[in-house]
């Protein structure tokens, strides 16, 4: 006979513990499951096991020092977060960097999206058993952190631009390394999709599974590829276009029925965009001109004209003592981050540290939709949901 | 044995059971997947096929602390996440060794001031062979500190070895971490598997208070 959801009373369910520390969870996500045999009956997600209080620190941190808060949100794309908060601080000040910082930022945001899809599609490929795929697409992350290393001195939390432009130029042989990154980059994600797209077990895992309609979505606040899986052409890097995405052409991919196979093609598809902003904006860039705002009131001045002159000095060390200081006043920037709309909030209040930071980070909202999804799946399929949905726990919790 | 069969006459290798088993058990170090944070990344980076931790023979990340020799711990321990961790670490057998991967497990990091829900250190309740500093550190510290942990195992006797090494670190810790009231409190809520000693006399007291209660009514009826 087969077990359905009503053939066993409430008391003969069985609870079960899902996580904090499973495997599958990337990070720390606690999910209570209540089993009727295999199928789920109902969960419910617990949050904060990796709550950091990254709001409230906003409060006793410059802004140049929270950028240092926004690295270890979403850790799979830390320049994104970066550049999001840069924005929103230069927008509050109303300051615009020269167009060759602009450049710069853009292609470091795609190849912080190219990272974040890699990790997120090889670790879901990864857990419904599909080993190959993690390991080429850590390849190809490899080669990327090394550009990030070669350009900000470090690996994965780079810390990078800052209010008002970048700290330094771009190493000499930044455009090589990332054209030869991309003429493997392009082979690699063919012959991923290669393995994938018509591989039985993988469908039978991931077709259908973990479908969510279009209205649903929306009504819970969906942004990024999971919106984008289920239909929907929302991109804010073409509705609010910010940085220098007005200037490049590329699409918006969409999927059909919002489950796992199309989120996981929809961020295939995407990487395969990002590369391709990339190449323009490689193409279009200035290779000469300065990469940040002419004011020392927001960008540290030259070492050497610290020792030397006397202003330079000055200034130097008012923006180390105070930081930069935008007028009072409030501001949302959001930018279209791996997972989806990152949005930052700031209050400022005169002084150099904001006076409420808050974060608008594209998890929460998804994840507020799990139960809905898993209800009546298999308990295997609560991994491969969880795997598509891309829940970084440190963005959950922040 | 392919290569090396044939090629020598009959002979006996001498040697001492320290020797031989430490180095069986340093060459097959088998670490618990466990990724709480940003380290949990570069910790995966480390697994993977450029850094390759296979090479040391610690490559075969477990699911489950009860088949683990090594705990990573990778990326922030919060308050709310620490009777978890000592939880997975009590779960795993003998002889066992805890990594602490990154600022955070070091000493609270960049949460180190305001983190208000940020252990600070978690060698304050498991206690640490190797720390390997660093937010997050490079895949080639972590596998650095890996090679000290297989110098330390490979010092360590079989005999002598101390049956409760949770004896050394994290209570000596705790003399020198000024740490508010509650804060002990908590911390020996956790080394009594979440109940204080005052608590559990309080629950038995409780007990005989409802059991008296219920003979009282027993006797009314």
């Amino acid at each position: 006979m087969q077990i359905t959801d009503d053939t066993l009373e409430d008391s003969q369910l069985m609870t079960i513990n899902f996580g904090p520390t499973h495997p599958a969870t990337h990070g720390t996500l606690h999910l209570i499951a209540r089993l009727d045999g295999e199928r789920i009956r109902d969960a419910e997600p617990i949050i904060g096991y990796l709550h950091r209080g990254k709001e409230k620190m906003g409060e006793h941190l410059k802004y140049n020092q929270y950028l240092t808060m926004t690295d270890r949100m979403n850790y799979l794309s830390p320049a994104l977060n970066n550049v999001g908060w840069c924005l929103a601080v230069e927008k509050l000040m109303g300051i615009t960097p020269p167009p060759r910082a602009r450049w710069v930022e853009t292609i470091a945001c795609e190849m912080a999206r190219i990272m974040d899809h890699m990790v997120c599609n090889g670790i879901n490929a990864f857990d419904v058993g599909a080993g190959t795929v993690f390991f080429y697409m850590f390849q190809q992350r490899e080669v990327l952190t090394d550009i990030f290393e070669k350009m900000t001195g470090a690996r994965l939390t780079i810390t990078w631009p800052r209010v008002g432009g970048l700290p330094y130029d771009l190493p000499a042989d930044f455009k090589d390394d990332v054209r030869k990154f991309l003429k493997g980059f392009y082979p690699i994600v063919d012959e991923c999709e290669k393995l994938l797209k018509n591989n039985r077990i993988f469908l039978d895992r991931t077709v259908g599974v973990g479908a969510i309609s279009k209205e649903r979505a929306i009504s819970y606040g969906y942004t990024g590829p999971c919106l984008r899986a289920c239909g929907v052409s929302y991109d804010l890097r073409k509705r609010e276009p910010y940085l220098c995405y007005d200037q490049v052409d590329f699409d918006v991919p969409t999927g059909e029925h919002g489950d796992c196979y199309d989120r996981f093609f929809v961020r295939m598809e995407e990487a395969r965009q990002s590369a391709r902003i990339i190449e323009q904006c490689l193409e279009k860039m200035p290779d000469e001109g300065p990469v940040a705002v002419d004011d020392y009131r927001v960008i540290l001045p030259p070492k050497e004209k610290v020792y030397k002159e006397m202003e330079a000095m000055i200034f130097h060390f008012k923006l180390v003592i105070d930081g930069v200081k935008p007028p009072p006043g409030e501001v949302y920037q959001g930018l279209e981050a791996g997972n989806g709309e990152l949005g930052f909030y700031i209050v400022s209040d005169g002084s150099g540290k904001p006076y409420r930071v808050k974060v608008r980070s594209p998890c929460y909202y998804i994840y507020s939709s799990y139960t809905e999804i898993i209800r009546g799946l298999m308990i295997s399929d609560v991994v491969a949901v969880l795997g598509s949905l891309n829940i970084i726990a440190g963005e959950l919790d922040r | 044995m392919g290569l090396l069969e044939y090629k020598f006459e009959e002979n006996i290798i001498l040697t001492n059971v320290d020797k031989v088993l430490n180095w069986a058990r340093k060459s097959s170090l088998w670490p618990m997947t466990f990724g709480l944070a940003c380290c949990a990344i570069e910790m995966m980076a480390t697994g993977a096929s450029r850094f390759d931790l296979d090479r040391f023979g610690a490559g075969a990340f477990r699911a489950t602390p009860r088949q683990a020799d090594l705990m990573i711990v990778a990326g922030t321990v919060t308050l709310k996440m620490a009777p978890c961790v000592r939880r997975l670490y009590d779960q795993m057998p003998e002889p066992r060794y805890v990594i602490a991967m990154g600022a955070c497990t070091i000493g609270g990091g960049p949460y180190a001031l305001h983190g208000y829900h940020v252990l600070k250190g978690v060698d304050l309740i498991v206690p640490v062979d190797v720390y390997v500093p660093g937010c997050p550190p490079r895949p080639e510290a972590l596998i650095d500190g890996l090679r000290l942990l297989q110098q330390k195992v490979q010092k360590q006797g079989v005999m002598t070895r101390p049956s409760k090494p949770a004896a050394n670190k994290a209570e000596h810790m705790t003399e020198y971490v000024r740490m508010p009231e509650s804060r002990k409190k908590w911390e020996e809520k956790i080394s009594h598997g979440g109940l204080t000693p005052q608590d559990e006399e309080a629950l038995v007291e409780e007990q005989k208070a409802k059991e008296k209660a219920a003979a009282v009514a027993a006797a009314k009826a």
